[in-house]
């Protein structure tokens, strides 16, 4: 039985199908939702809606042509799809949706999970990072430096801003925290002003307006993904897209509550949740200019990181008065 | 490390061919180079071949967003030339539409720099209302683009009740929308830490570089023919000229913003005190021989025709200067020291329009500087010869 639970678990939910599908799902909310807030239509013509349009651009990407530059590293350009998409994947399993038990602690649920969940989160970035440096195109060069530099910014207001309710609720495992914070609802307030920085901060790592410098297409053509094409490219997005749904259930887990009720009502709540989650995200996208690499780092730096340890401080006191 | 980076012929940030070369360190520019010559026209030429009237329809296609710039431009001149003076009723026609076409280019650059700056949403908004203009456009002429409206001695249709009407009604929509884009420009967080201090352009410098336009008066040099020297109605149309004194491309744009506004007044002082009366007279076939300069406020700036005629039915010489060609000097300057995420702003900024400013190609030898003409055929042979030593690539394969 235990077997059967795990293949499940890996395959179907919340491993390889769900996230697949659910991933490409919230492609088009995101794509639907913004086209409506800059009063277009967005995708309508491929399914209900278009729901199936990120599909549809998912399988014509993989129909593709697939070129790799006669000077890129033939090897690492071609594995890091692959790789970011594995790691991605990974960090979904580690998300306490269900399979797990708070008193017994498993492989996808233990003791440190959420710095191995962040860890996973932050691999990608080196993805891109290297994907821009091993095509040696110029502007992909630029795109890669521009990644690194970004990182540098918005990492650290990240982990912050996350590590503060895991210090409140005095366990540093995800479905710990999350059920902390459905006991005592009240307390999940405190971590309001974090959840601002974790979303900023999250829309940073997804590379999203207004932090879409490393592939900012006015400047630097495709940026790191400029000599990308076909399989390798629609891999990356698929990567991209996952991401977003991963970052967003950890928002939710960490600062909304997590997804309580078992198999079935939990996904609900993971929907609704990290739809929640996506909207707020999708709502900068749309009233934000893209700032320069600099303005990133300066204001992740002067705003974010002192805002976040705030909130740190007053997570601290907060636990003092209740303990 | 100092390398270049090749921003353009082919570029997501152009439009149109141009090609400029950044020399940058990290992400800083040290040195910038334009170069011309993607696009050829060879117009002047056929305007040699063509008769007055013909030409009018020649010069309207010079731009396809200051279409009416440059017939405007050119029928001044003619109309100088061949000693009449349209009527009244056609010159309100005239100017008329030119500012609705002022209305529409800044509307357009508006949305374009949103998305040079990332900032999609405002372009979105910007290009939706821009629609309306266009429809007005479409009212008074029946078409969207190019209007041909212009004819030598007045404009070829009338404006009855009713069209006015619409214009006034479509106008107060417009207003207020502009009102609601000029809040957006100037205090949206994300999009002014974009744009402010970007591009700088002293006084001194817009001056000495010659620039013109909103880049010049977004320096704080109020410099706009309409006021300095001016042709058709200018002279007893009551508005101001818009300047800002931050010389940068955030200036640029609230002048352009500010010209909209005034854009609304004219076009409402000229609807409300439209005289009645023909809207054009009979010209003649011919021109005696002299030669004429006529200049023209075009939405990106000053507009220069240079006519000569001889004394037949087609001009002698017919040379153009649009206003993008003024302002290259001044964008060398302004891309110097800045970053590479604001070379589109700054180039976007002068609301470039490449292909009035482009003649012709002439092919220059890059060891010994020697100019030649070649032939189609030649070129073909030299292409045939350059491409005959490398070994084919192997065909694309299917990846299914």
């Amino acid at each position: 039985m235990a077997t059967v639970k795990t293949l499940i678990y890996l395959i179907v939910y919340p491993g390889l199908l769900f996230l697949f599908l659910y991933s490409t799902f919230v492609e088009w909310y995101d794509r639907k939702l913004y086209a409506r807030l800059q009063n277009r239509m967005g995708p309508t013509h491929t399914g209900r809606f278009g729901l199936l349009q990120p599909i549809a651009d998912f399988f014509k990407l993989m129909a593709k042509e697939d070129i790799v530059p006669d000077r890129a590293d033939r090897k690492m350009f071609s594995v890091l799809p692959a790789v970011g998409l594995a790691i991605v994947f990974t960090a979904m399993l580690l998300l306490p949706v269900w399979n797990y038990s708070l008193d017994r602690p498993s492989v996808t649920s233990f003791n440190g999970d959420l710095i191995v969940l962040l860890y996973l989160l932050s691999l990608p970035t080196f993805i891109f990072f290297l994907a821009g440096w091993s095509s040696t195109n110029l502007f992909s060069t630029i795109g890669g430096a521009r990644v690194l530099t970004m990182l540098f910014g918005y990492e650290v207001p990240l982990f912050l801003a996350v590590l503060s309710p895991a210090v409140l609720a005095n366990s540093w495992r995800l479905a710990e925290i999350a059920a902390f914070y459905r006991q005592r609802p009240a307390l999940a307030l405190v971590n309001l002003l974090g959840f601002v920085i974790a979303l900023i901060c999250v829309q940073a790592k997804l590379e999203r307006t207004p932090f879409d410098i490393p592939h900012a297409e006015t400047e630097i053509v495709g940026g790191t993904f400029t000599e990308y094409s076909g399989k390798k490219l629609a891999i990356f997005r698929l990567m991209m897209d996952a991401e977003m749904v991963v970052a967003a259930g950890l928002l939710a887990t960490v600062f909304l509550g997590g997804f309580p009720g078992g198999a079935l009502l939990g996904l609900v709540n993971f929907i609704v949740k990290t739809l929640v989650v996506v909207f707020f995200l999708s709502l900068i996208r749309a009233t934000t200019s893209r700032i320069r690499v600099d303005q990133v780092v300066s204001f992740a730096w002067k705003y974010l990181a002192p805002l976040a340890i705030l909130q740190l401080l007053i997570v601290i006191l907060v636990k003092g008065l209740i303990s | 490390m100092k390398f270049q980076i090749p921003i353009g012929p082919q570029h997501p940030a152009l439009k149109e061919p141009i090609s400029l070369r950044m020399t940058v360190e990290g992400e800083i520019i040290r040195d910038a180079d334009l170069r011309l010559g993607y696009n050829h026209r060879g117009l002047e030429k056929l305007a040699e071949q063509k008769t007055w009237i013909q030409n009018i329809y020649l010069t309207e296609r010079i731009c396809g967003i200051c279409s009416h710039s440059h017939t405007t431009c050119y029928v001044q001149g003619v109309e100088k030339l061949m000693e009449i003076e349209p009527p009244k009723r056609g010159q309100y026609i005239r100017y008329l539409v030119s500012e609705l076409e002022r209305v529409h280019s800044h509307l357009l650059w508006l949305g374009v720099a949103g998305h040079e700056a990332g900032f999609d949403s405002f372009f979105m908004y910007t290009w939706r209302d821009r629609e309306i203009v266009m429809d007005i456009l479409e009212t008074i002429s029946g078409n969207r683009v190019h209007y041909g409206i212009n004819t030598i001695g007045g404009v070829r249709r009338d404006l009855d009740e009713q069209q006015v009407k619409h214009i006034l009604d479509s106008l107060a929509i417009l207003r207020e929308r502009s009102e609601y884009y000029q809040h957006l420009g100037t205090n949206e967080p994300s999009f002014v830490a974009r744009l402010a201090g970007v591009g700088y352009l002293s006084r001194e410098d817009a001056i000495a570089l010659c620039a013109v336009g909103p880049t010049v008066r977004a320096s704080g040099v109020p410099m706009d023919v309409r006021k300095d020297d001016p042709y058709g109605i200018y002279g007893e149309v009551p508005f101001e000229v818009c300047t800002a004194d931050t010389c940068d491309v955030l200036g640029r744009t609230v002048v352009r913003i500010k010209e909209l506004f005034q854009c609304y007044n004219i076009i409402e002082y000229l609807l409300k005190n439209l005289p009645s009366g023909p809207v054009a007279v009979r010209a003649p076939r011919r021109a005696k021989p002299n030669e004429v300069v006529s200049r023209y406020e075009a939405p990106r700036g000053e507009n220069i025709h240079y006519i000569k005629s001889n004394g037949t039915d087609k001009p002698e010489r017919l040379k153009v200067r649009a206003p993008t060609l003024g302002n290259y000097a001044a964008t060398i300057k302004m891309l110097k020291n800045g970053f590479i995420a604001d070379v589109p702003l700054i180039f976007a900024a002068i609301d470039p329009c490449i292909c009035c400013a482009e003649r012709a190609v002439a092919l220059v030898d890059a060891r010994s500087g020697q100019e030649r003409i070649i032939s189609m055929n030649a070129l073909k042979k030299l292409s045939r010869q350059v491409s005959a030593g490398n070994a084919r690539k192997r065909e694309a394969e299917w990846p299914l």
